[in-house]
């Protein structure tokens, strides 16, 4: 297992007022990710754990394109991670930031 | 140009999402009446298996397994789900001890209903004495609660089916659900062939696993109570009415329970295969069966009737 941690500086905040919301599942090529709105608006941490050792450069790349399209101020995101190709990350990310941009709890 | 989701009704949702193929939250969220689930111990609380960093494998935050309560048709009920695309869905520390303080809470009440949609290839091996002392207590746990009165439902059909431990937890349920893709044994094909020898069970070859293990046979069987097609709101309406069938639990049922058994070890005791059995229970073309769509073994299943004076 290898464990990365990014935190970036972020434009706006993410919309919606949902406290947390949970996507995927930790399988081969699948990943969880939590995503839980605990940070201060311009702020936005992604922590991974993952099954696949080496791949930091493309996780690096992946989340800074992630941050750059959604601006996902305020959320931090925990990813449990089986090996998804980083198309798969991408999609999974997105999700999430839809689901908690819900209204409600 | 499909019509956007806020159209969709929840019953046309769940109607038109397969069991099999839906996670397990997605499946409990559609079952249950809308937006009425509410987790204990989410995601957010991170109680994650100890087990498995040890063995330098991935967690997942629910451990697999998602428990809660919310309603059905307006009734109060507690629900679990088994994520079986989550190390097959098997059975850890943690998982397992969501499932029976679940349970628990359902017997200190004593009316609440429990729905357990099993989704589980057994035992997780890399935690196997606590997954098995987690089988251990789930059993105990479903029979003091059916003792204090309450029905527990199981429903199967998930892509791991329920094996193992999760087949033994089945059979201590009220009543079950099942459906063509569901499987409900506790040795799997594989088992049985690594142990006993291709020539006893070739666990490649698909339409024996499905026709002896599958949810067809085990509807005939008498197994299941109740066959759903594969999509979440048969399972609700299955459940539903699982719920209005349940009889009372004591030990004139468990006497009925142990004659049916034998008296389904006397009648089919001797056929080699499921087609002999429902050959023999007077299905005609029985090796049709297989074939035959959710509505028209629905039908002929109806005609053999369900086992009245069982345990579950």
């Amino acid at each position: 297992m290898e464990d990365l941690r990014f935190q970036h500086r972020v434009r706006a905040r993410a919309g919606g007022t949902r406290r947390s919301a949970i996507v995927g599942v930790v399988a081969s090529g699948n990943l969880e990710v939590l995503v839980e709105r605990i940070l201060p608006d311009a702020e936005c941490a992604v922590d991974i754990k993952t099954a696949a050792i080496g791949f930091g450069e493309v996780w690096t790349a992946v989340i800074g394109d992630f941050v750059e399209r959604y601006s996902p101020g305020g959320l931090k995101f925990s990813i449990n991670d089986g090996g998804a190709r980083p198309d798969t990350v991408s999609l999974r990310l997105a999700q999430a930031v839809r689901l908690i941009a819900e209204n409600g709890q | 140009m499909t019509a956007p989701l806020k159209d969709i009704t929840p019953a046309e949702r769940a109607r038109s999402t397969s069991f099999y193929e839906a996670s397990a939250r997605t499946r409990l969220e559609l079952l249950l009446d809308a937006g009425s689930l509410i987790e204990f111990i989410g995601p957010e609380q991170r109680e994650v298996s100890p087990h498995l960093k040890i063995f330098d494998l991935p967690e997942q935050f629910d451990d697999g397994i998602v428990v809660g309560r919310g309603r059905l048709d307006g009734s109060p009920v507690f629900a679990a789900a088994q994520e079986g695309r989550f190390m097959g869905g098997a059975f850890g520390e943690v998982h397992g001890a969501k499932l029976t303080g679940l349970l628990r809470a359902a017997r200190q009440i004593g009316s609440i209903p429990v729905l357990i949609l099993f989704d589980t290839g057994g035992v997780r091996l890399q935690e196997a004495n606590a997954g098995e002392l987690a089988i251990a207590e789930i059993m105990r746990a479903v029979m003091e609660a059916r003792s204090a009165g309450v029905k527990v439902i199981g429903l199967i059909g998930g892509r791991s089916g329920c094996y193992g431990g999760g087949g033994l937890i089945a059979g201590c349920c009220s009543a079950l659900a099942v459906s063509e893709p569901g499987r409900i044994a506790v040795s799997g094909p594989e088992v049985i062939e690594t142990n006993r020898g291709v020539e006893e069970f070739d666990s490649r070859d698909r339409a024996l696993v499905w026709r002896t293990m599958g949810g067809k046979h085990r509807r005939l069987l008498g197994a299941a109570d109740v066959f759903a097609d594969d999509n979440v709101q048969d399972f609700r309406e299955a459940a539903l009415e699982l719920l209005g069938l349940v009889g009372p639990f004591g030990l004139d049922a468990l006497k009925a329970e142990q004659e049916r058994l034998a008296d389904r070890l006397r009648r089919f005791g001797a056929c080699s295969d499921a087609v002999d059995i429902w050959t023999t229970e007077g299905i005609a073309h029985a090796e049709t069966v297989p074939e035959l769509p959710a509505d028209q073994f629905i039908a002929l299943a109806d005609r053999i009737g369900r086992t009245s004076r069982d345990a579950r």
